[in-house]
């Protein structure tokens, strides 16, 4: 499944689809060699540490780095940094799906609407969305504001092109043969658009999941009074490096959680589609 | 060649040949009733791009009366389904009407159901669901839509694939579950677009077989788009022949073959008579 469209946040293509099947006895195999090769990396990691090869306040070892991030985890003051960095994510990247899809529908299936909104949304989209940032939190102060628009902002325009490929990709025979049923442009939009547009959704939020960690960390790096961003700015001038493995731990699994969440969306509604996105 | 309906040289097994196409027809008139669909001096005509203008259908009359089998046949890009789609008024002509039950003004469109080459049904539900459709569009009683859809996923052969998903099954099962789906909201109308187009040639015959019975068994008013001659004669009353484009009526045969008709009748010389008129009626008009 290729969509070609004028903006490059399109990656509905090849790439995305799933790798040719293998044999289930060679990917088990795959798995055992890739654990080996990470308990040989962590243990001679240790190892150097520990013997002094390499100096621990530059790289700690593996170990000191777990203890890190059990430490924080377990503590309510970085825990709450970590929901306040969660929220701005959750924000931004709902306000930024529901209007990316919403005037994404719209574009697609209004030739009004795409013909006044579709100059912007290409001139905007080829704006570097971290280089607003300074500007939103100008405007929008150094609370949560400004990140949650900062990563509403960067999720939004993956979102939305993809939504207009989706919405646009409806088989003009299956609008014939709702006609024939006398169906309403809602049943259309309902029974057939939406159903249809759903793998292209889901491959828009798949982008947008991984910008909007971005964004949340961007924006809170030019000025923020709490997030995981701005304990990273404190933990690198401590020249805390365990500290910042242990924040870059915890972005991680945010990611990594929210990736996890849209796979399953996938797996719920996109299951029809041999190109749909798989965890 | 001549007027349409007028190129008669054959000796055609049937008595009026000379009859012009627009007449009513011998079913309507022993039912009592106007036809169900007359089709009146239907013109359509295509804008291109560069602004000029393409004829895809010049000019054609013809009644379709009410349980009658039609096939329309002609060589490809002939403007079949163009005329087939504007019978089910899923296409406004450029000129001419069609008009249902002989009444002109504040008719009832007949309840239609569609089958295309290809089945598409929806594949992000299952084959139950998908025959369910017409009736959840139409806001059918919904307890009798299943009750329906169960005997007719029967009649199609596809008992215990409800629950499958369409890219779980067959082509040629793709396509019962489709001209399943056309039937479950009962249908005056049934339009079918080469349903058979895409199946192999013994799936086809098979397939056509089936159809001959479930059109035996409801009675629905079929208008049948295909490609194959010997597929027209075996399943209609009548037998449409088109030109190339721009379409014209090259004749309107009664296929007059007694009916359950089995596939060896396909070796009949009576079948083979017609088949033979149909054949020489589409190469005359290419030679020309």
């Amino acid at each position: 499944m290729t969509v070609s469209t004028a903006v490059h946040d399109v990656v509905f293509s090849a790439e995305t689809a799933k790798p040719a099947p293998m044999r289930a006895g060679f990917r088990t195999t795959g798995s055992i060699v890739s654990a080996i090769v990470l308990v040989a990396v962590l243990a001679s990691w240790e190892g150097c540490v520990r013997a002094g090869v390499m100096p621990a306040f530059l790289l700690p070892a593996p170990s000191n780095l777990v203890l890190m991030f059990a430490t924080d985890i377990l503590s309510p003051a970085f825990l709450k940094e970590a929901l306040y960095t969660m929220a701005e994510i959750a924000l931004g990247f709902g306000a930024g799906a529901v209007a990316g899809i919403g005037l994404g529908a719209a574009i697609a299936l209004v030739p009004m609407i795409e013909q006044i909104a579709w100059p912007y949304v290409i001139t905007l989209q080829t704006i570097p969305k971290v280089a607003i940032a300074p500007l939103l939190i100008i405007w929008f102060g150094f609370g949560i504001e400004s990140k949650v628009l900062i990563v509403a902002l960067i999720c939004f325009f993956p979102i939305l092109v993809n939504a207009v490929a989706g919405f646009r990709s409806t088989d003009a025979r299956q609008v014939l043969l709702m006609d024939s049923m006398d169906a309403t442009k809602w049943q259309l939009f309902r029974k057939v658009r939406l159903p249809n547009a759903v793998p292209y959704l889901i491959a828009g939020l798949q982008i947008a999941v991984v910008l909007s960690v971005i964004g949340a960390v961007v924006g809170e790096f030019l000025g923020a009074s709490a997030g995981l961003g701005a304990l990273l700015v404190v933990r690198q001038s401590n020249m805390d490096v365990t500290g910042v493995f242990s924040v870059l731990a915890t972005l991680s699994i945010i990611g990594l959680s929210m990736n996890l969440a849209v796979g399953l969306l996938s797996r719920r509604f996109a299951f029809w589609m041999d190109t749909s996105v798989k965890i | 060649m001549g007027e349409p309906a007028q190129g008669q040289a054959f000796d055609m097994p049937r008595g009026d040949a000379k009859r012009p196409a627009a007449e009513v027809l011998p079913y309507a008139a022993a039912a009592g009733a106007p036809p169900l669909i007359q089709v009146q001096d239907i013109a359509k005509r295509y804008e291109s791009r560069s602004g000029d203008s393409i004829d895809a259908i010049e000019k054609i009359s013809l009644d379709v009366p009410r349980g009658g089998f039609i096939s329309l046949v002609g060589p490809s890009g002939c403007g079949k389904s163009t005329l087939l789609k504007m019978m089910g008024r899923l296409l406004p002509p450029s000129s001419g009407r069609i008009v249902y039950r002989g009444i002109r003004q504040g008719e009832i469109k007949p309840r239609l159901g569609v089958v295309f080459q290809e089945s598409l049904l929806l594949p992000w539900r299952t084959i139950l669901d998908n025959i369910l459709l017409p009736i959840e569009v139409m806001r059918l009683d919904a307890a009798a839509g299943l009750d329906r859809a169960r005997k007719l996923l029967a009649t199609v052969g596809l008992e215990g694939f409800e629950k499958k998903y369409p890219f779980e099954l067959s082509g040629g099962m793709q396509q019962r579950a489709a001209i399943a789906r056309a039937l479950a909201p009962e249908p005056e109308l049934l339009l079918m677009d080469e349903p058979f187009g895409a199946l192999d040639a013994l799936t086809r015959e098979q397939m056509a077989e089936e159809l001959q019975t479930i059109w035996m068994r409801t009675g629905k008013t079929i208008v049948f788009v295909t490609h194959s001659i010997s597929e027209a004669v075996y399943l209609s009353d009548r037998v449409v022949v088109l030109s190339g484009r721009p379409s014209r009526l090259l004749d309107d045969i009664e296929i007059d073959l007694p009916r359950p008709r089995s596939l060896d009748m396909m070796t009949d010389p009576r079948f083979g008579t017609y088949a033979t008129h149909i054949r020489r009626l589409l190469s005359a008009k290419r030679e020309m």
